[in-house]
């Protein structure tokens, strides 16, 4: 099903092949725009940009260890009306993986988008790549690829989500190009109809897939699993009983940044910034009452409790929850640890599949029988 | 001190397990007092933030009960509470919420005597499992 393209590595090495192939795809009309993230001027994070015309992509960096913000959300803001023409979204994985929850939420329509990935070797922190890239980021994009090419440790210095992202491949996109374990080569692979137009325009010459790129893969997988599985318990020994909680979150001031920053939170009006949540001044005057004492604000592990039961099942790991925090709370470890049973529960894995319904919007008539009554020990399944 | 008294927050659907409640009620069954009810419109409506809400502030079991499958006045919204309790069933022992203070029952409107037999049954497995220890129903 999937077709293999190689692309021309120019002067300037995998960043400026990929950013050749994006102009490529604009020159030749395979696309009207791209979405792609890229250094602008007065800017010292990657943003994304839309881009009409091939000399628009010099700042593209696109393996630049910098992801300011889930672009899953500006994806969705230019595809939930018709745009009137065909564009690529040049996306990371986990931004591709929590495209097709918004998509499944009804968020953003697919017909006219064209979604590539590109192997993800992951992403500094905001602050970490602010404090590194300073005045010469394509040094430190250079820099940065080079070691993991070598896999020197660049790791441990990348966001913890990163850290432990088993996706440096996303399991849907329409073209993903790919440089790791290819021998320094740089490919475009066909996943989808789609895809397969728009490559096909630029004519290019078709080539394997190099045997290494599996084993490659394999092997940095295998290395994240290994992170992943250490996160999981390590944060469930850190937030195991309510006191453990309640520590956990005890530096939360409902900035709500996490949710703001969180791509799958969807909801226009979030229900913690209802007037359900302007309580009564008496009402504080009496719970202050039962202690004496009442921590300020409230409703904290609330809003992070109630945030795991809405959107948890939709959570692809993004990270973009702990980069939003000012008090540095590890929000994304707790997600990820507790997305990770509610989407086992249901057998749901978020941003695997656009087929796939999240478990919340459906039902059966007969399932887990095992929640229902009250016999002390439940009968499994 | 006397023996630990739970406090059971019960979020009951108008059309059978409230109305299971009243015929308990009217047919002069006892059931313990721990039990406080909370008559919703249906089980569907529920939502997971209640139930939370509940335990965070004091109460040491909830428990949703609404109409057998099939029987649902607005036809599936008792499915929809399974799954959401699956969900919250998933999430709240991760914070050390025993599973078994979050309850889920089908309670049919003729159920009065089952009804008072579940509550009874109810109180003395959360009163054995002891109080949620929430420093939040201190402090929220």
């Amino acid at each position: 099903m999937t077709d293999t393209y190689r692309l021309d590595l120019q002067e300037g090495g995998l960043p400026a092949g990929i950013r050749g192939f994006l102009q490529n795809l604009l020159a030749a009309e395979a696309v009207r725009a791209v979405l792609v993230p890229q250094h602008l001027p007065m800017k010292r994070l990657v943003m994304p940009t839309l881009v009409t015309r091939p000399e628009g992509m010099d700042g593209v960096d696109p393996l630049a260890p910098c992801f300011p913000m889930n672009a899953a959300r500006i994806a969705s803001r230019l595809a939930r009306k018709p745009m009137g023409a065909r564009w690529a979204a040049v996306l990371r994985p986990c931004e591709i993986r929590a495209w097709v929850e918004l998509v499944k939420l009804k968020q953003a329509r697919t017909d006219e988008v064209v979604l590539v990935s590109i192997d993800c070797l992951g992403a500094f922190q905001n602050k970490d790549y602010i404090r590194r890239a300073g005045e010469n980021p394509a040094a430190t994009t250079q820099d940065f690829v080079s070691k993991a090419l070598a896999e020197e440790k660049v790791e441990p210095d990348l966001a913890p989500a990163c850290r432990a992202c088993e996706f440096p491949v996303p399991p849907h996109s329409d073209i993903h190009i790919g440089f790791l374990g290819c021998g320094g080569a740089l490919m475009a692979e066909a996943r989808s109809p789609a895809g397969r137009e728009a490559v096909e325009s630029l004519n290019l010459a078709r080539c394997e897939t190099p045997a290494s790129r599996q084993a490659a893969l394999d092997a940095l997988v295998a290395r994240r699993v290994g992170r992943r599985d250490e996160m999981f318990a390590a944060t469930q020994a850190a937030i195991g009983s309510l006191d453990k909680a309640a520590a956990y979150f005890a530096d939360c001031i409902n900035c709500y940044n996490c949710r703001v920053a969180c791509p799958v939170c969807y909801c226009k009006e979030c229900v913690f910034v209802t007037d359900v949540f302007n309580h009564e001044p008496a009402q504080y005057l009496q719970w202050a009452g039962r202690s004496g004492v009442l921590k300020m604000p409230t409703d904290t592990l609330f809003y992070h409790l109630t945030r795991l039961a809405h959107m948890s099942t939709a959570c692809v790991g993004c990270g973009q929850c702990s980069n939003a925090c000012p008090n540095d709370i590890p929000v994304m470890e707790v997600f990820r640890t507790v997305a990770r049973h509610t989407q086992q529960a249901f057998g749901y894995e978020a941003g695997r599949d656009l087929e796939e319904a999240p478990p919340l919007s459906v039902f059966k008539e007969s399932e887990f029988p095992e929640v229902v009554g009250i016999s002390r020990r439940q009968a499994a399944g | 001190m006397g023996e630990f008294e739970p406090t059971i927050v019960a979020f009951v659907c108008n059309w059978c397990t409230y109305t299971a409640a009243d015929l308990a009620g009217t047919s002069r069954l006892s059931y313990p007092k721990n039990v406080r009810l909370i008559r919703v419109m249906c089980t569907g409506m529920v939502d997971s933030q209640y139930v939370i809400k509940a335990l965070l502030q004091g109460a040491d079991g909830v428990l949703v009960s609404g109409c057998h499958p099939g029987d649902c006045h607005y036809i599936n919204g008792n499915f929809k509470a399974r799954r959401r309790i699956k969900l919250l069933k998933e999430i709240l022992p991760r914070f050390g919420f025993e599973e078994e203070r979050l309850r889920l029952t089908w309670i049919g409107a003729s159920d009065g005597i089952r009804f008072a037999e579940i509550m009874r049954e109810l109180v003395e497995q959360v009163r054995a499992l002891g109080p949620v220890r929430s420093p939040l129903a201190l402090a929220v």
